[in-house]
């Protein structure tokens, strides 16, 4: 006996073939991955006190020096107490300390302990030369070029003064400005002592 | 003393006109063409704010160093190179086309490929399968068991 019927033959398979789907998973998990580490960055609190501080390179506008050099790296200034200060010439604020900054330098200066540096935020060269010498600041200043030291110290803004002691480690960080040269004074003196 | 006077006075015409010559200056560059610069980049401080609309005095500083800069031959790409390098790649209100920022360009036309791909597949697959001509049925063979069968049941009846 002999089956006429007889099953129909199976459909052919469709669909994205195996090499493409591993490829498109494959991509979109490298996206994604990009993506978190983007998010991770921006994410990332402000340098904390104890930290040590990144590496930054900084040259000096024209007619600043600091131990006759014309740029500073921040591995040079160990052992001495470093005050970081981030400025701009559009910044308000920024001018209500600038004095009590350059009176607080011009007393630690000779002791050859403290060194003062001005990284300038965003500004336009012939603005903050003029800010330079409108309030008659002495203590070396420069650029913040492509803003990479102020993305390296994560500043929310302008005026933002960091404390180095003399370990590289970050002691104190003012946000906003200063009032007084006596608060100057509160911060540095005990770096100074220990 | 007349002749010395005379030497004098077109030395000193000679020397004026030497010295004293003043370059024409072309005219200073208009806003709309500051601005067109300007609408290519963003306020390094003011998220998201276009600098030809940036309020701030900081942004107008800006407008001025580009109108400086226009006025001494910079090109809008030289102008937008140097805020670039000032102040970083995220004043450009278009990536630079390097490094890991040739992902903004690729990946989007490449999700959308993909996209309509999977669309058509999936209409595709919507789609009624055609019915396929088949010749007619022809009656089946008759099974010759049966037929034996049914001449069996005719010669009883």
């Amino acid at each position: 006996m002999s089956e006429t019927s007889s099953a129909p033959p199976p459909a052919p398979r469709s669909g994205v073939p195996v090499w493409a789907q591993i490829i498109i998973w494959g991509a979109l998990l490298a996206l994604l991955t990009l993506v978190a580490l983007g998010l991770r960055r921006t994410q990332q609190k402000p340098i904390q006190i104890g930290d040590s501080l990144p590496e930054f390179p900084l040259v000096f506008f024209e007619g600043y020096k600091l131990q006759d050099k014309t740029e500073v790296n921040l591995s040079s200034l160990k052992g001495k107490v470093v005050v970081i200060n981030f400025w701009a010439s559009w910044c308000k604020p920024c001018e209500q300390e600038a004095a009590e900054l350059e009176a607080a330098w011009r007393f630690y200066e000779p002791g050859g302990q403290v060194v003062f540096i001005g990284v300038d935020y965003v500004d336009t060269e012939p603005e903050a030369r003029g800010y330079l010498k409108k309030f008659e600041i002495t203590y070396p200043n420069g650029p913040d070029l492509g803003t990479r030291i102020s993305q390296m110290f994560r500043i929310t803004g302008v005026p933002e003064t960091y404390f180095v002691d003399k370990d590289g480690k970050l002691a104190y960080a003012q946000i906003g400005p200063f009032t007084t040269e006596a608060e100057i004074h509160a911060i540095v003196d005990p770096l100074i002592k220990k | 003393m007349k002749r010395n006077l005379w030497i004098f006075l077109a030395m000193t015409v000679l020397a004026l006109a030497w010295f004293g010559r003043v370059n024409a200056q072309g005219p200073l560059p208009s806003d709309d063409q500051v601005n067109a610069v300007a609408s290519q980049l963003f306020c390094p401080v003011c998220e998201n704010t276009p600098l030809d609309v940036c309020p701030t005095q900081a942004c107008a500083q800006w407008r001025e160093l580009i109108r400086t800069k226009l006025s001494e031959g910079w090109t809008a790409d030289q102008i937008k190179e140097y805020f670039s390098t000032q102040y970083g790649a995220r004043v450009l209100s278009e990536p630079p086309r390097q490094g890991l920022n040739w992902l903004v360009y690729i990946v989007p036309p490449v999700l959308m490929l993909i996209g309509v791909y999977i669309l058509f597949r999936a209409l595709q697959s919507m789609r009624k399968p055609a019915l396929v001509e088949s010749e007619p049925e022809e009656a089946p063979a008759p099974d010759d068991y049966l037929r034996r069968v049914e001449e069996e049941l005719k010669k009883r009846n």
